[in-house]
């Protein structure tokens, strides 16, 4: 086990301050390009630019490429079936904080 | 080690044919798949099922498993058979170990797979690291450093990853809100062959609090009032994540009644509302006086809350 003095490290609000490109995306979630591709095609990730190589995602984009690849991986859910789940997630999500704001 | 009873966590029959077996996962997995399900047991629950799968979706695994025989059941004490993996029936296999954090029973049996075979050495960028972190909502408000242990793997002198624990002190950027990431360039896993370190990344997520809960930027606070207050109007001090605020209650508020306190919510460009959501509390008619005083209302005050039900 090995022990070393921790410095105090400042890290960045990915969603807020971070933006990412394809290739950071890729890195970030051990994918290849061209699956990337395919996620923006169906509707899973909104980059802004026009090509592949201008494509800058916001931060949050990391955290929806994630899910979007366990989904994939473990439900072997299609992209559109992906976009589809995600959309649909987050409605619930959005519900289920309503719900507890009005404390249900 | 406890035995696993992989067909009976997937609910099929030892006879059940390689589509049956798919279907019972893929049931499963859509319904225990810790991004899709709330439960609090999902993910052990998820990874039950995945590991199931991971031997029976595999007709090697599966045979080898099968040679076990059918009478163990889950949890009952169990040892490796002297001659396992031994025969050519099935060996580890390095692909299989995307497993990570599966049983003691499976990794004995099926995992291995790193010490069978010299370990490709290739350069490369360290892995990224994701990981959960919980703090106070009060946090996010002023800012604040955490200290936090995080279970890392790290290949040791024989190319055999091994758990380490490694002591990180993090500052927790104000204006962070749940579901957001804190990215630590650097702070990931160790690179291959003078490869640079991957990242780390931490989601935040608040503890419950009790008084507060949160959406988005916007917090919201329920506030006891009397009914007195409510009625005529009053200042009080009411407790906030950044601290207490005097509070105006305008007149002939009412529970339900919702306050704005434009930028006390979350910080941030801009930054989040508090809202304070009034809930009036009855003072408790438990003296004379009081019930006196109770008395005086009813018979001064014509109030009917359900004239607009028509009764």
């Amino acid at each position: 086990m090995s022990q070393q003095t921790p410095d105090t490290l400042t890290g960045h609000i990915l969603e807020d301050e971070v933006s990412l490109d394809a290739g950071e995306l890729c890195r970030a979630c051990r994918i290849r390009v061209e699956h990337i591709v395919v996620w923006v095609d169906a509707g899973v990730l909104e980059p802004s630019g026009g090509n592949p190589e201008d494509w800058r995602f916001g931060g949050d984009a990391l955290a929806r490429a994630r899910k979007a690849l366990s989904l994939e991986r473990d439900l072997g859910i299609n992209p559109a079936g992906v976009a589809l789940a995600l959309q649909l997630l987050e409605e619930i999500e959005t519900l289920r904080t309503r719900l507890q704001a009005l404390g249900f | 080690m406890e035995y696993k009873d992989y067909y009976k966590t997937l609910g099929v029959s030892r006879q059940a044919k390689p589509e049956e077996i798919k279907r019972a996962y893929r049931k499963l997995a859509r319904k225990y798949h810790p991004d899709v399900s709330k439960a609090a047991d999902a993910e052990a629950r998820f990874k039950e099922v995945q590991e199931a799968y991971a031997v029976l979706k595999n007709s090697e695994k599966r045979q080898a498993y099968d040679h076990l025989g059918a009478d163990w059941k889950t949890g009952q004490d169990f040892r490796t058979p002297p001659n396992w993996a031994q025969g050519s029936t099935y060996r580890g296999d390095p692909s299989g170990a995307g497993a990570g954090g599966f049983s003691d029973f499976f990794e004995t049996l099926f995992g291995g797979g790193y010490r069978s075979g010299p370990r490709r050495s290739y350069h490369g960028r360290g892995e990224d690291i994701h990981a959960k972190i919980q703090i106070p909502l009060e946090d996010t408000y002023h800012g604040t450093t955490r200290s936090l242990a995080l279970q890392v793997p790290k290949l040791d002198a024989q190319g055999i990853p091994r758990v380490r624990k490694r002591h990180l002190n993090v500052h927790i950027p104000p204006g962070v809100r749940a579901g957001q990431h804190i990215r630590l360039a650097g702070q990931g896993g160790e690179g291959l062959g003078g490869g640079t370190r991957g990242d780390l990344y931490l989601e935040v997520q608040f503890m419950p609090h009790n008084l507060y809960r949160t959406e988005g930027r916007d917090v919201y606070l329920d506030l006891p009032i009397t009914p007195w207050e409510a009625a005529l109007g009053a200042s009080v001090k009411a407790p906030t994540p950044g601290g207490v605020v005097d509070l105006k209650i305008p007149q002939n508020s009412g529970t339900g009644t919702k306050l704005r306190l434009k930028g006390r919510g979350i910080p941030g460009h801009p930054p989040g509302s508090l809202y304070v959501i009034l809930q009036i509390a009855l003072p408790p008619a438990d003296t004379d006086k009081a019930r006196a005083i109770y008395r005086t209302m009813r018979e001064e005050l014509a109030f009917n809350p359900r004239a607009h039900m028509g009764v």
